[in-house]
């Protein structure tokens, strides 16, 4: 599949924004008001931010971005639409939350229900995003199990070491963020192995024998005449598949860059001073394995029409 | 509404259906269909640089071709494949669409997208596992076969005249339109009598669109004869050899 990058900068920076705010959310549910105007604020900020702005870039991919409200009334059937009455519904919870915590309300009682509700929207919005991709059967690398986890494992990873770097700015670092974080990292680090591990061992059982029902006993179907002169809208957009060894690369990439990230949060521990520079650079390794990651999960899938293009097997 | 309707009990199911023995890989049903679809329902159907190199543009019927061919066949068969929306029963197109663009006709199960709430997100055509979804990069909106909803319906034309334009153009005669709910009707004895099958069953999205696969001909295929086993020569004069080898030579 094409990866357009509009779509990958959208999940990638909802994702770390989402990962954030349910963080934050959590901080405000166990410890009440924040310690710090600015801290809180600048952290509900960015993470409001990131996710704005993947918002808005996903719209970018739209050939009528004018109408993009209307994405909000299939929600009976449709994910996308689901994932775009989620992404709405969040800033409800999360603007009174962040009133209620930064001490511009004065309601102590539900800022506990607010940074709870916070999270769960946090969450479900996220899980609507990867519910997109996890349901078309007809694409085998997504419609896989772990799409989901996978999704939800970075959002939370991005947004911990995030979460990490700004507190350490502002001089309120603390040892359970980097727990946390390589906690989150390791997770997602396993997660996508096992991940890769499955669509390699799953049998590419769609065959172009079986797509176009022509091969009798023992035959073969090869594709001989292509229906166009020049690429159409299908070659461009389901046609593209990394090479083998390319996609090898970049998931060794992916990777080393997690566990750079990982390194990274760990070394921020022993001292202070160090903390700062060594969050901040979790936080690009860590956005750096996003965006390869979702890249490498567009290039990698294989749409099954392929197989009416000559693809032997899907 | 893009939750799917619930089907009636005498469901219509209008639809095609393909005959990959007659199909002579003309195009015309491509061409007639690019013809009647620009000024119709899709209007306009974008091309780009039509005077260029490499042309491109949106098409809603593709028409493919593929050889046939087991290890031991000398010649293979070439099966021209006509490509186009199958008006699935349970189409995912359908379901993905976040705008309610995309929807599927109760009353006769023709599968459509509105071109005027379509945001062309292109989720629709990455559910469709036919490749039957070629959005429009000039309209910014998905497009797709109608079955000509503008003809079939059209009390302007004569009804011999009310099929789809693909139905009508084929000068082999090799696509065949009705109601294919009905088992009673043509179409449904032609997939009764010649086995006409499913694309992709296994998928689930049960596709209205049927294909007859191509009659079996008794000479369609020449066996490769097995080459000649290598003999020794046997006692034989050189002379024998030598005409051996140059009796294959010349048969080559
Ligand atoms: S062929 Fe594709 S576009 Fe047509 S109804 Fe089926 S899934 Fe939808
Ligand atoms: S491209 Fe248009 S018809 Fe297709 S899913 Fe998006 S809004 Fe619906």
């Amino acid at each position: 599949m094409h990866p357009a990058y509009s779509v990958i900068l959208f999940t990638t920076a909802s994702g770390a924004g989402y990962g954030l705010l349910a963080l934050l959310g959590l901080v405000g549910f166990n410890h009440g008001r924040a310690s710090s105007l600015w801290f809180g604020g600048t952290a509900l900020v960015i993470a409001l931010g990131l996710i704005t702005l993947g918002l808005l870039s996903s719209t970018f991919h739209l050939g009528r971005p004018e109408r993009a409200w209307r994405a909000f009334s299939q929600w009976r059937s449709s994910w996308l639409s689901r994932e775009g009455v989620a992404s709405v519904i969040t800033f409800a919870p999360a603007l009174v939350f962040g009133a209620l915590w930064l001490g511009f309300l004065d309601e102590p009682r539900w800022l506990g229900l607010a940074g709870l509700a916070t999270v769960l929207m946090c969450a479900v919005t996220v899980f609507c995003t990867a519910k997109i991709y996890s349901t078309l059967t007809t694409i085998r690398q997504w419609h896989q199990p772990l799409t989901v986890p996978v999704y939800l494992a970075f959002a939370l990873a991005t947004g911990a070491v995030l979460l990490m770097a700004i507190a350490s700015v502002f001089g309120l670092y603390q040892i359970f963020q980097a727990g946390l974080a390589v906690v989150a990292l390791v997770l997602t680090l396993v997660l996508k192995i096992l991940y890769w591990r499955g669509i390699d061992s799953d049998p590419k059982t769609r065959t172009i024998e079986a797509a176009t029902g022509l091969a009798r006993q023992g035959e073969k179907v090869r594709q001989w005449e292509v229906p166009h002169t020049a690429e159409n809208f299908i070659m461009k957009e389901m046609g593209f598949v990394v090479a083998r060894k390319h996609a090898e690369k970049l998931r060794r990439t992916v990777m080393i860059l997690l566990v750079l990230a990982i390194l990274a949060t760990v070394l921020t521990i022993p001292s202070a001073t160090l903390a700062i520079p060594f969050s901040v650079l979790a936080f690009l390794l860590a956005a750096a394995a996003a965006a390869v990651e979702r890249w490498l999960f567009f290039a990698e899938a294989q749409h099954v029409v392929s197989l009416y293009y000559g693809t032997e097997r899907a | 509404m893009t939750s799917l309707p619930t089907p009636s009990s005498n469901q219509k199911k209008l639809g095609l259906v393909i005959d990959l023995d007659t199909c002579v890989g003309c195009q015309a049903c491509a061409t007639s269909c690019k013809e009647w679809n620009t000024q119709g329902y899709s209007a306009p159907l974008n091309d780009r640089q039509a005077y260029s190199a490499s042309p491109e543009g949106t098409w809603l019927n593709r028409i493919h071709g593929y050889e046939v061919k087991a290890p031991e066949d000398e010649q293979s068969r070439i099966v021209h494949f006509p490509r186009s929306c199958l008006h699935c029963e349970e189409p995912a197109c359908v379901t993905v669409c976040p705008t309610g663009a995309s929807y599927k006709r109760a009353e006769d199960g023709i599968v459509l997208v509105n071109p005027e709430t379509c945001i062309g997100c292109k989720l629709c055509s990455w559910a469709c596992p036919y490749g039957a979804r070629e959005y429009d990069y000039d309209h910014g909106v998905m497009k797709k076969c109608t079955l000509c909803v503008d003809r079939i319906y059209n009390d302007n034309f004569a009804v011999e005249d009310r099929v789809p334009a693909c139905v009508k153009a084929c000068p082999t005669g090799a696509r065949h339109f009705g109601d294919l709910g009905d088992a009673e009707s043509k179409v449904s004895r032609l997939v009764a009598e010649r086995g006409g099958y499913d694309l992709l069953p296994e998928m689930g999205y049960k596709p209205v669109n049927k294909y007859l696969p191509p009659r079996k001909r008794s000479s369609e295929k020449m066996k490769a004869t097995p080459s000649e086993p290598e003999t020794m020569s046997e006692g034989k004069s050189r002379v024998d050899d030598f005409f051996r080898w140059a009796d294959r030579l010349l048969s080559r």
